[in-house]
């Protein structure tokens, strides 16, 4: 089992959320998140007063899924979500341990 | 059958058409007391309402959105305590002291202490077509506004104990007098000061002791090194523009009737304002290269407040070209003055109803045309001996709102701390002074807005269990 940890721009989400979808992932989670990357920030202008904002909005995906699927998933959510220029984004993969569904108790890849 | 009934109602008809006769001699008895005029009075009930909604929510808002949000309710209680402490101190004496009788051109006496005396008949010399009252209730709205404008340059740092020292003080020591010099049969009055609904009064007191508390205050911690930006622009916006639609009552109403030159206000207010938003957007967007929603709200201010002197004196044509220059100008010393002097005015009180309200008083005395009232003939118009006692009341205005401010502060720190220490910054004052929060969903910092998520206990004031929310 691993878990595939993807940092996206927000208005790629849907493109990647349809494309995982035809390929057969329907669980994920998503959060709103901000970070700093190659990617420079923006500047603010508060009554004549620039401000530069280095944290930059992003959405973070995580699914777990079997070992055999991961690389189709890595390459499905690069290509749906990648512009070529800075701010794309990056994919980290774990090791995951165990997995529990709560409402059966069922543990391991069959909780997924 | 049908005859007998006429018979019987005709006493009674002849009783109803005696009425009418009654009336009209109880009417002439009445003619030697001054008329009340019913217009004016609706009028000026009416404005006074729209001067209220200026300073809640109006300022409030705006203030509120412009402050982090760590305190944005400390910044709104600022605003909402001004009218609850100022409007009874008003009654008891602030009226009294303001517009009473005068002792010896620098203060009202107290005949009008508890508001004896001011009643339904009009007085002999305020708003003569209207109650007594209705004027008292007119002035009392502005008595309010003006504390609570410069709250916004010490917003974010200064404890409410020794705000509400100051509210009170500063009420009675620095705007009665003042009000009373311009407004109450003064020297400045007498002088020929002209302002028409409190440039001076309102906006250069309001600005100056703004800028003389932040500096004693100091700045807030962080200033300069962390970002100190407004945590919700619609907020200001709607503040901004219950500004602009509330202060129609304040300029419009300060006619004290409703006529022609309530009109002439009403315009000028409008197109100065307008003009103001418009020229502080053409400025930033050239010198810094963006259109912003808070450089249009908070250049309409500017031009409010530079009109507000001006605004029963002057032409539409003169009052864009005050709201022109005021936005230019107020943007000027907000973005580029302040910078380089370093004072850390919170919300730029000083900046625009400082700066913006002395360009008023003197575009006052430029611009006045006797055609648009009698009683201000400027510069343009062949008087420019205006211009001098504009400069003197200006100056007299800054002396007395800066002397004033420092000795009250200083008076006021002696007794109890001004400034919330770092550690209460750091958390807001929201907290710290008022144990409130405005989001508590941010408590947790979760999204969902759910108190369970934050370990809050519902603590009973009977009983010593604590329940689990």
């Amino acid at each position: 089992m691993k878990k595939i940890e993807a940092i996206i721009r927000p208005e790629k989400l849907e493109e990647v959320k349809d494309a995982l979808g035809k390929y057969g992932i329907h669980g994920m989670t998503v959060t709103q998140v901000v970070g700093c990357g190659l990617q420079k920030g923006r500047v603010g202008v508060y009554r004549g007063h620039e401000y530069s904002i280095n944290l930059l909005p992003k959405l973070k995906i995580e699914i777990v899924l079997r070992d055999f699927r991961v690389q189709d998933v890595v390459d499905i959510i690069a290509e749906n979500s990648r512009t070529g220029a800075v701010g794309d984004g990056k994919i980290f993969i774990y090791p995951v341990e165990n997995a529990v569904r709560v409402r059966t108790g069922e543990s391991g890849e069959d909780a997924l | 059958m049908k005859e007998r009934i006429l018979r019987m109602m005709l006493p009674a008809a002849a009783l109803f058409m005696t009425i009418p006769a009654l009336a009209w001699a109880e009417e002439a008895a009445e003619a030697a007391a001054p008329v009340i005029d019913t217009g004016d009075t609706s009028f000026v009930l009416i404005s006074a309402a729209l001067v209220m909604l200026m300073t809640l929510p109006g300022l409030a808002l705006f203030y509120g959105g412009l402050s982090r949000k760590k305190n944005i309710l400390s910044t709104i209680m600022y605003s909402f305590f001004a009218m609850v402490v100022i409007s009874i101190q008003w009654a008891l004496f602030g009226y009294s002291l303001s517009f009473a009788p005068d002792v010896g051109q620098i203060i009202g006496n107290l005949d009008w202490v508890g508001l004896k005396g001011v009643g339904f008949a009009p007085s002999d010399v305020y708003g003569t077509t209207i109650p007594h009252m209705a004027f008292m209730v007119f002035q009392l709205m502005f008595a309010v506004i003006t504390p609570a404008l410069i709250s916004g340059a010490f917003a974010e740092r200064m404890r409410f104990p020794a705000f509400l020292a100051f509210l009170i003080l500063w009420s009675t020591l620095v705007y009665d007098p003042v009000a009373h010099w311009v407004w109450g049969g003064g020297w400045l009055g007498t002088l020929g000061s002209l302002d028409f609904a409190g440039g001076t009064v309102v906006h250069i007191l309001s600005g100056v002791s703004g800028l003389v508390a932040c500096l004693v205050l100091g700045k807030r911690k962080g200033y300069g090194s962390e970002p100190m930006i407004p945590h919700n622009l619609p907020f200001v916006v709607i503040g901004a523009s219950l500004l602009w639609f509330g202060w129609f009552g304040f300029n419009a109403g300060s006619a004290l009737g409703a006529n022609g030159l309530a009109a002439s206000a009403f315009v000028v207010t409008h197109l100065a304002t307008a003009a103001a938003a418009l020229s502080w957007v053409v400025a930033e967007w050239t010198h810094r290269g963006k259109p912003t929603i808070l450089g249009a709200a908070t250049g309409a201010v500017a031009g409010l407040v530079a009109i507000t002197p001006a605004s029963g004196f002057v032409d539409p044509m003169p009052a864009i070209i005050i709201g022109l220059v005021s936005g230019v100008v107020c943007y000027v010393a907000v973005g580029v003055i302040k910078a380089k002097l370093g004072y850390d005015d919170s919300l730029d009180a000083f900046g625009v109803h400082g700066i913006g309200g002395t360009w008023g008083a003197l575009a006052t005395g430029i611009f006045a045309n006797p055609a648009v009232n009698p009683a201000g003939i400027g510069l343009l118009y062949g008087n420019p001996g205006q211009i001098t006692i504009q400069i003197i009341s200006i100056a007299a205005s800054w002396a007395i709102a800066g002397v004033g401010t420092l000795v009250i502060l200083k008076a006021i720190g002696v007794v109890t701390k001004l400034r919330a220490t770092d550690e209460e910054q750091d958390t807001g004052l929201d907290i710290t002074q008022h144990g409130e929060d405005a989001y508590t969903d941010f408590v947790s910092g979760s999204p969902f807005g759910d108190l369970k998520l934050t370990g809050a206990f519902i603590q009973s004031a009977s009983s010593t269990n604590q329940a689990k929310v």
